[in-house]
């Protein structure tokens, strides 16, 4: 009987568990729902083009022609922010390797072990979950996020507007973004009233109406519009803003705020928090850069085994190339006690 | 883009005994470090403080990468101001200690652990959560201690 193995090269991200979407040859990763970021992306870019045509020629005219470079500017860190969030990865843990899940392979008989890990941490009881899912006992502050079906490291929460889950990778780029969108939102918001003002004010509504018949009732209601998406987003992501500030401030996630970690009778207890507002928000805004630890486009063996006894062919992913330069060095150390 | 291989070679190869995890350590919050506790189930296949010299290493590069002080202001503030666009051409602090760790865990096995039949395996392949290490068989030996083996495979040294 012969049997011959057939190998090919594929991206680790084809090959990721989990209910991700990915672009791009595996640089982009996002989760699976992606319509209500589709919402997002048109509201922001459409508001954005409706004041650049209709408001900026009017106030860089007669206000200032910095108001529409501040806006572009403005618009383009938002856009930038809201990418960002959207196509990283947000801290995923892989799942555990058969070896290293540690509830499996139990022996019939014996008892299951315990699937809460107690650790202490800066002289706190913490306690870590086992997750059935991934397999392995979930490190501190981590998640497992049911749309993504992913352990996320420092769980916030799955947003879907933005298209994906904030985890640790992604929250900085989450607050710039909320923030962000909170100023250009008042920017339009501002000088859409100081438009509406200034036409007013420079010869009343009939005077206009006669200069631009036909085109100022149009502009008028556009000007509404914007008026209008502004004031309720406002509401909401300035609030946003607000509530993820005091967060950073506590160095707390949305996740830990909801199910009470840290408040009530274990208020003051945060292990995690510098118990310096200055501190804890330089820690999450300007602390390292973590990588991603999928590494979604790194190379992986495909084994395909063809049997001349067994015409279905089985297929095994093996190990990265890396390993298997220095399993060949543990092979050839070996040779050499061989008698 | 199809190879074809030898099943055959693969019989030579050296089998896999058990691996041993490093679980990380905790108790000064969730930077990156590992227990220095001697895995029992490597005490006649390494000497301890060869091991533990390894872990503090590894743990002292991690603490580098993700030190916040004024370097890692610098960067964050830098990045901020170029909308994180400076990212897509230039190398995190990161992720160049990183490299530092793939090279030195490289160096580590060649040098100290593939002659005692274990193999490390670098943190970032296994998500940052455990230091696995592969035992091997060591066939030499036949259940003797594994020093007469050692001396007699002195040239893969």
């Amino acid at each position: 009987m012969s049997a011959v193995m057939i190998t090919r090269k594929v991206r680790k991200w084809e090959k990721l568990p989990g209910k991700n979407t990915f672009c791009c040859d595996g640089r982009v990763m996002m989760a699976r729902q992606k319509g209500v970021f589709y919402l997002t992306l048109f509201l922001i870019t459409g508001t954005c083009a409706l004041f650049f045509a209709f408001e900026c020629p009017y106030l860089a005219v007669h206000l200032c022609p910095a108001i529409p470079v501040f806006a572009v500017l403005l618009f383009l860190f938002v856009m930038a922010m809201l990418l960002r969030t959207s196509f990283s990865d947000p801290g995923v843990l892989p799942r555990a390797l058969p070896e290293e899940a540690a509830n499996g392979n139990v022996p019939a008989g014996q008892r299951p072990p315990p699937r809460i890990r107690n650790v202490q941490i800066n002289n706190q009881i913490v306690k870590l979950k086992y997750c059935y899912t991934c397999k392995i006992f979930r490190p501190p502050r981590a998640s497992h996020c049911s749309i993504c079906d992913n352990c996320v490291d420092r769980f916030d929460h799955h947003c879907p507007w933005v298209g994906n889950c904030v985890g640790k990778r992604n929250y900085r780029y989450f607050y710039l973004f909320t923030l962000s969108l909170s100023l250009l939102t008042i920017y339009i918001f501002t000088f859409d009233i100081v438009h509406v003002v200034m036409r007013s004010m420079n010869g009343g509504f009939l005077n206009t109406l006669k200069e631009t018949p036909g085109t100022y009732p149009l502009k008028l209601s556009l000007t509404v519009l914007e008026v209008l998406v502004c004031f309720f987003t406002l509401w909401s992501v300035v609030g946003l803003t607000g509530f993820h500030t005091y967060l950073i401030s506590l160095n707390q996630t949305t996740n830990e705020d909801i199910k009470g970690s840290w408040s009530g009778k274990n208020r003051g207890q945060n292990p995690y928090s510098h118990k310096n507002i200055i501190k804890n928000c330089c820690e999450v805004l300007c602390g390292p850069t973590y990588p991603s630890v999928l590494d979604r486009r790194g190379l992986l063996q495909e084994d395909t085994l063809i049997s001349s006894s067994n015409p279905v062919p089985q297929t095994t992913v093996s190990a990265h190339k890396h390993t298997h330069a220095l399993f060949l060095i543990v092979v050839s150390s070996f040779r050499h006690t061989d008698s | 883009k199809a190879e074809f291989h030898n099943l055959q070679e693969l019989r030579h190869s050296p089998s896999l005994v058990t691996k041993v995890f490093i679980q990380r350590d905790y108790s000064e919050g969730t930077m990156c470090r590992f227990q220095a506790k001697f895995p029992s189930e490597l005490d006649n296949r390494i000497e301890r403080t060869l091991l533990e010299e390894t872990v503090k290493t590894l743990n002292s590069y991690y603490a580098e990468a993700e030190k916040i002080g004024g370097q890692s202001y610098l960067e964050g503030c830098l990045a901020c101001a170029t909308a994180y666009i400076i990212f897509l051409c230039m190398e995190t602090r990161y992720e160049k200690v990183l490299r530092k760790i793939s090279g030195f865990i490289q160096e580590q096995n060649e040098k100290i652990y593939a002659p005692r039949g274990l193999l490390l395996t670098d943190p970032i392949e296994r998500g940052m959560r455990v230091l696995e290490i592969s035992v091997f068989e060591d066939r030499g030996s036949g259940g003797s201690s594994p020093s007469s083996t050692m001396s007699s495979g002195s040239s893969a040294r």
